[in-house]
């Protein structure tokens, strides 16, 4: 009974118009769920509301039947009794009538009639009395918007659930439409409305029915919308857009074909006006006219469509037809909306009615145009009146080609015989029969405007030949004249246009492009029962690879007979043609791989690798074909080098290391294989390098070390580790075949590594630098030979300064796994096995537990500055990947670089200031993402937070060096250091610390000001002070500190070396307006003196800045100094 | 004070498109970046109309060539042309201008502010009143006028 309680307590408040929306919504939910947990019936809450549906209060009993038909909504998908139906549609019929209840009557009869699927459902005959309810008794233009479109949704509902009993009302159903649309002008009822005609057109197809009767008043109804105008466009979001209203309309007026009459005189008429939407609207509307009126009833207005139809494109087209490089697979021209519309109403009507190509075929127009492409020999020549007419007539030809092939032979057949005969390809004789003139190429004329409609033909043509699959189930002798008519002709229109390629100049790209665009049309022919042959077709492939052989320079053509070849030879991918596929890798593939090959070639050597590595990323085949000719070309020239000293060779040598990296490496997901070919490039690197024992020539071939470093590196970084393998087997293999070895046995000893004075040699140092790219590259789960004796090398290597072998070594201690006890042991502990060698000395303490000989080195006891400078940049890389892994073992390097950060460490060695200046840029090495190794690319083992971490270590550490730094020297040096890390580490880190780093920060830029070599350093100081001035965690402390922060600010807005400084500090300036007026007032002074004098910056930007910062200060201080 | 707009219906132009300086600054960190007729035309082309709610630039009172400029000289004359011959803001305009261009050009630059010849019916006695330092400073302290100048101003400041 609590139900029951509560449900009048729910009744009272829905019932109750005094109370808000909000409550009403409450009180329906809670009816409505009460009624699908079944704690309530419909038939209880029927007799519960009993005194609300026939009391004589109008605005309680309104409420009550809006309630009840809610619920009904409610429970659309829960089964009812038949009986209970029945009864409440006859209530909600009833209520009808009732003006004052007519929103919950429309409501309930709207719930029920929705009723689908489920038991309970209106029986037919009381649908039929709903619709003749509403028909007599309801005035739909006199109710509010919802109602109205209640009204046409209930319409729409009955015609949709019940077409046989909407069916026998007949005449009543269109009238009630009729009188209910009569007027309508809001958007989402008309949706409805327009459905509801179409709706009715389709239930009475007969034309004795009431929609024939009445179809000029139902018509003149719903025209009266056409082309739809919003005049009130903002401020309704729920409104439905004019697209779809007018698709909606356009739907209406081609529901039924006893509109025709009425429909296409309109729709021509709105045609001809000059408003674009009305253009656009009709346009579309008679495509849909066309389809839903059938033939016979549209062929009677044929002749008054086409004129209008071919207006419309003459209007719509613009003659600006573009020869670039980017409309070579499109049409050229711009296309608007009323353009395509009309391409495609006039597509529609050939392709249902093949007799309206008669019109187009006759007219005069389009015959005329041939007149015209005589007349001109070049495009640019035309008047615009021409090129219009050319453009126009070749879009309308091809329009109507392209709808079916019955079509295409007609056109072929009309008009491709007289082309060719302007374009002189076919003769008239005196006989007057026209004769293929197959072998005088002489005659022919390359009018562009000619070309251009002979492309257009054959560019719709090829969508009409079957596919494969298709081509089976066919007769295709019999449909497809056209394809014999092409195929007649092909040899010499592939003349034709080779000839308009090859005349072609630079100043002039049309031809070039009308000539390629052709050659691209006549290649791109799909299947067996393309007309154009084989031997053709490799015709064409000759003369566009030919084009490419044979230009020096890049020229428009060379880049069009590129793109068309990369375009042919991805459909011959895509539509999987064996033969083609064979004839392409023969002529275009093979020839180009040649050239590459060939090292005499006119050709410039990027040309050739770009056109190659274009056109060859088509076909897995060819990628293959062509890192095989790559990997030729390399050893070729690379032993030509060798041999010979030519020094173009090794030039050519880097430029297609250079491609691989720049051209293959970055397409390596999309081209299946690649990775194989490319390891298998790698490898025939090294085995070249091996077997070119003696380099002849010594050159300062940086360029082609680098090259070879980085493609090496990269390609070691995409392989599988079953690759990455091989390639350090092989790699190590000649390394340990090199003189490369020696250095092994080295001992690492002060003695023995000042004696190393010699440098390497040419040879060993490529072999070297490209051993360590591979090292750096590998991945984690690689295996690495012999690590102790590599380790050996690279620390021998990088105490001679070679970098790369430091970077190496930082690899190797990030990423090995059980070997980096050894390694570790190899670097810092290798001294105490050959001990004796050393000359001891009693004063060195321990550092950091490890009697290492680098960090002796590092910090100056033995060896030259050279040497020790070495040792600390080597000691940073091998920190970094120590770090980056997370190893303690870090922070015995971060405790040797900062000892040689002091002016004197703790033995009383004085260091050098170079030395010194190295250990801070340490911090650098240690901190920043490096682009050459050590990251994500190269599989580096990265532990999260490590920056976090090394912060938390050294940060304490360097400010309490900085506290009780002696000389200015070492204290600036601390002070990059400590710049380094601050600016590397994530500024959340910075923002939880701003408190205790904030003066030593301000201290640090002004301590870097001094001197221009700092400048950089001072700028990354800069952006994170800048960091911290704006977030509410430093606020406080730089509240406290603002008058040192102004001050050093001010400072720094005439710092004369970095002009991004003094930007970054006035703004840092304008930014501290933000903290509490009294902090800031005092400095006003100041700051305005500092910022007139930037107002004389030399540049604009910093008197930019100047200025607004100006006026920013000025401006707290109401009105004492206007300017 | 007249009632009523001075000019009603002024003619409103389009704006110039800003001109994107193509010499890139970082070319060299050493090299000076001079003061110029387009810096000083985009310094107050902003300022707005007393009257209306559109910019000098708008109603063609100001345009670049109106501004000549010698950086080495440090010498600046802006000539602004009223829309309306008997315009009794022309005061306003100048003051206007020479308030933005203080604030924003450095001290050593003396600015000479003018009405375009003939454009204005008290011509002679509008430049007078606008170069003279005793007069700009007496009006400037007259906080209706500041007021007025600093609503013209703001936009030109954004």
């Amino acid at each position: 009974m609590a139900a029951l309680n509560n449900l009048t307590e729910h009744l009272e408040a829905f019932v109750d118009v005094t109370r808000s929306p909000t409550h009403h919504a409450e009180s329906l939910k809670a009816i409505a769920t009460s009624l699908e947990k079944g704690v309530l019936s419909i038939n209880q809450l029927v007799v519960e509301m009993d005194m609300y549906l026939t009391t004589t209060d109008d605005v309680v009993r309104a409420r009550g039947i809006l309630l009840l038909a809610e619920m009904l909504d409610y429970l659309k998908s829960k089964p009812l009794d038949n009986a209970v139906v029945h009864s409440l549609i006859g209530f909600f019929t009833a209520k009808l009538a009732e003006w004052r209840s007519v929103r919950g009557a429309l409501s309930g009869c709207l719930a029920l009639i929705k009723r689908k699927g489920v038991a309970g459902l209106v029986t037919a005959v009381d649908a039929e009395a709903v619709a003749k309810s509403m028909a007599q008794s309801i005035q739909v233009q006199s109710l509010a918007l919802y109602d109205r479109k209640l009204c046409f949704e209930l319409l729409e509902c009955l015609l949709e659930q019940y077409p046989e009993a909407m069916i026998n009302l007949g005449d009543l159903m269109v009238y009630a439409t009729c009188e209910a649309i009569d007027g309508e002008k809001d958007p989402p009822c008309l949706m409805v409305a327009f459905h509801v005609v179409e709706l009715l057109g389709r239930l009475f197809p007969s034309p004795s029915g009431p929609v024939a009767s009445e179809a000029s008043d139902l018509f003149e109804f719903i025209s009266c919308y056409f082309p739809l105008h919003y005049t009130h466009t903002k401020g309704d979001e729920a409104s439905i857009p004019r697209e779809d209203l007018s698709r909606g309309l356009s739907l209406a007026i081609s529901s039924t074909p006893f509109f025709e009459p009425y429909a296409i005189p309109l729709l021509l008429e709105k045609l001809s006006s000059s408003l674009p939407v009305a253009k656009v609207d009709s346009l579309k509307c008679l495509k849909d006219c066309a389809v839903n009126y059938g033939v016979s009833r549209m062929k009677k207005h044929y002749k008054d469509l086409w004129p209008a139809l071919k207006d419309a494109l003459y209007a719509s087209t613009k003659t600006d037809l573009s020869f670039g490089l980017e409309s070579l697979t499109s049409p050229g021209f711009e296309m608007g909306e009323i353009h395509r519309a009309a391409v495609n109403l006039l597509q529609r009507l050939v392709k249902q009615d093949i007799s309206f190509l008669g019109l187009v075929v006759e007219d005069i127009r389009v015959n005329m145009v041939f007149d015209t492409i005589s007349r001109y020999l070049r495009y640019e020549e035309m008047l615009d009146t021409s090129k219009l007419e050319v453009l126009v007539v070749s879009q309308i030809l091809s329009v109507s080609a392209r709808s079916s092939v019955e079509s295409c032979n007609i056109i072929f057949q009309t008009f491709f015989f007289r082309l060719m005969n302007t374009l002189g390809i076919v003769e008239k004789t005196s006989t007057g029969d026209l004769v293929h003139n197959e072998n005088s190429t002489v005659s022919t004329r390359l009018y562009h405007g000619g070309l251009h409609l002979c492309i257009e033909l054959l560019t719709t043509s090829k969508d009409l030949i079957p596919s494969s699959e298709e081509c089976t189930s066919t007769p295709e002798s019999a449909q497809q004249s056209w394809c014999s008519i092409v195929s007649r002709f092909s040899a010499s229109l592939i003349e034709a246009f080779t000839s308009a390629v090859q005349s072609s100049n630079d100043d002039c790209s049309a031809d070039a492009y009308l000539g390629v665009k052709g050659l691209l049309a006549m290649g791109m022919f799909r299947g067996g029962s393309s007309p154009v042959s084989r031997s053709e077709f490799e015709k064409i492939l000759t003369t566009l690879t030919s084009i490419i052989a044979a230009n020096s320079a890049k020229t428009v053509k060379w880049e069009l007979a590129l793109k068309a070849l990369v375009c042919m030879g991805s459909f011959i991918d895509r539509y999987s043609e064996s033969e083609k596929a064979m004839s392409y890798m023969a002529i275009v593939v093979e020839n180009l791989v040649s050239l590459v090959r060939s090292s005499h070639c006119s050709l410039p050597s990027p040309m050739i690798l770009e056109a190659t590595s274009e056109v060859c990323s088509t076909r897995p085949t060819y990628v293959e074909k062509m890192v095989e000719g790559f990997e030729e070309a390399f050893c070729s020239s690379f032993s030509d080098f060798c041999v010979n000293g030519n020094f173009k060779s090794i030039e050519n040598c880097s430029q297609l290391l250079e491609c691989v990296t720049n051209k293959l490496l970055p397409r390596l997901t999309e081209i299946d294989g690649l990775e194989k070919s490319l390891v298998h490039f790698a490898i025939s690197m090294w085995n070249q390098i091996e077997s070119s024992v003696v380099f002849s020539y010594d050159f300062n071939g940086r360029e082609f070390v680098e090259a070879a470093t980085k493609t090496m590196g990269e390609i070691v970084g995409v392989a599988s580790v079953d690759s990455q393998n091989s390639i350090i087997q092989k790699a190590y293999n000649v390394i340990s075949s090199s003189t490369l070895l020696a250095m092994e046995s080295i001992p690492l000893t002060f003695a023995a590594l000042e004696g190393l004075q010699r440098d390497l040699s040419t040879r060993d140092e490529l072999i070297l630098s490209l051993f360590a790219s591979v090292i750096i590259g590998a991945s984690p789960k690689a295996s690495i030979p012999d690590v102790k004796s590599l380790v050996h090398l690279f620390l021998v290597s990088f105490l001679k300064g070679y970098i790369p072998a430091a970077q190496a070594l930082g690899s190797m201690v990030n990423k090995l796994g059980t070997g980096l006890e050894e390694a570790c042991d190899t670097i810092f502990h290798e001294s105490s096995a050959s001990g004796s060698s050393i000359p001891s000395d009693d004063s060195s303490k321990t550092i950091g537990g490890s009697e290492a000989l680098l960090s002796k080195i590092c910090l100056g006891f033995y060896g030259s500055l050279d040497l020790q400078t070495h040792a600390i940049t080597g000691l940073a890389w091998i920190g970094k990947g120590l770090l980056m892994r997370g190893d303690k073992r870090v922070n015995e390097i971060a405790l040797v670089l900062v000892e040689c950060l002091k002016s004197t460490n703790s033995s009383g060695n004085a260091l050098h200031p170079s030395a010194m200046k190295h250990a801070a840029d340490a911090f650098l090495t240690l901190m920043s993402d490096s682009e050459v190794c050590l990251n994500r690319k190269f599989h580096a083992v990265i532990r999260p937070l490590y920056k976090q971490r090394f912060f938390s270590i050294t940060v304490p550490i360097l400010e309490s060096l900085i506290v009780n730094s002696q000389t200015p020297l070492s204290r600036t040096m601390l002070h990059v250091a400590l710049a380094h890390v601050v600016s590397n580490v994530p500024v959340t880190v910075i923002l939880d610390n701003t408190k205790k780093l904030l003066s030593v920060i301000l201290e640090g830029l002004s301590v870097l000001s001094v001197d221009s070599v700092h400048k950089e350093t001072l700028f990354s100081l800069l952006l994170v002070l800048s960091g911290t001035l704006t977030d509410i965690k430093g606020q406080q402390s730089v509240s406290d500190n603002a008058h040192r922060i102004i001050e050093c600010l001010v400072k720094l807005t005439s710092y004369p070396h970095l002009m991004v400084v003094r930007e970054t500090a006035i703004q840092c300036l304008a930014t501290l307006l933000e903290l509490p007026h009294g902090r800031i007032y005092p400095f006003r002074r100041e700051v305005l003196q500092a910022v007139t004098k930037a107002l004389d910056d030399p540049k604009r930007r910093v008197r930019e800045e100047a200025i607004k910062c100006r006026q920013a200060w000025t401006s707290i201080s109401s009105r004492s100094t206007p300017f | 004070m007249v009632s009523g707009l001075i000019n009603e219906n002024p003619t409103v132009y389009e704006r110039k498109e800003r001109r994107v300086r193509t010499d890139s600054t970082n070319s060299d960190e050493f090299s000076v970046e001079p003061i110029d007729q387009l810096e000083i035309f985009d310094h107050i082309r902003d300022i707005r109309d007393p009257e209306h709610p559109y910019s000098l630039e708008q109603l063609k009172v100001l345009t670049e060539d109106s501004v000549e400029v010698d950086d080495l000289k440090s010498y600046v004359r802006v000539t602004f042309t009223p829309t309306v011959e008997h315009c009794s803001m022309a005061t306003i305009i100048g003051l206007s201008v020479r308030v933005k261009l203080m604030r924003s050009l450095p001290p050593r630059y003396k600015i000479d502010i003018r009405v375009a010849p003939g454009s204005h019916a008290t011509e002679a006695a509008l430049n007078k009143q606008l170069n003279d330092k005793e007069r700009v400073a007496a009006a400037l302290e007259n906080p209706n006028l500041v007021e007025m100048v600093d609503e013209c101003l703001s936009p030109s400041f954004e």
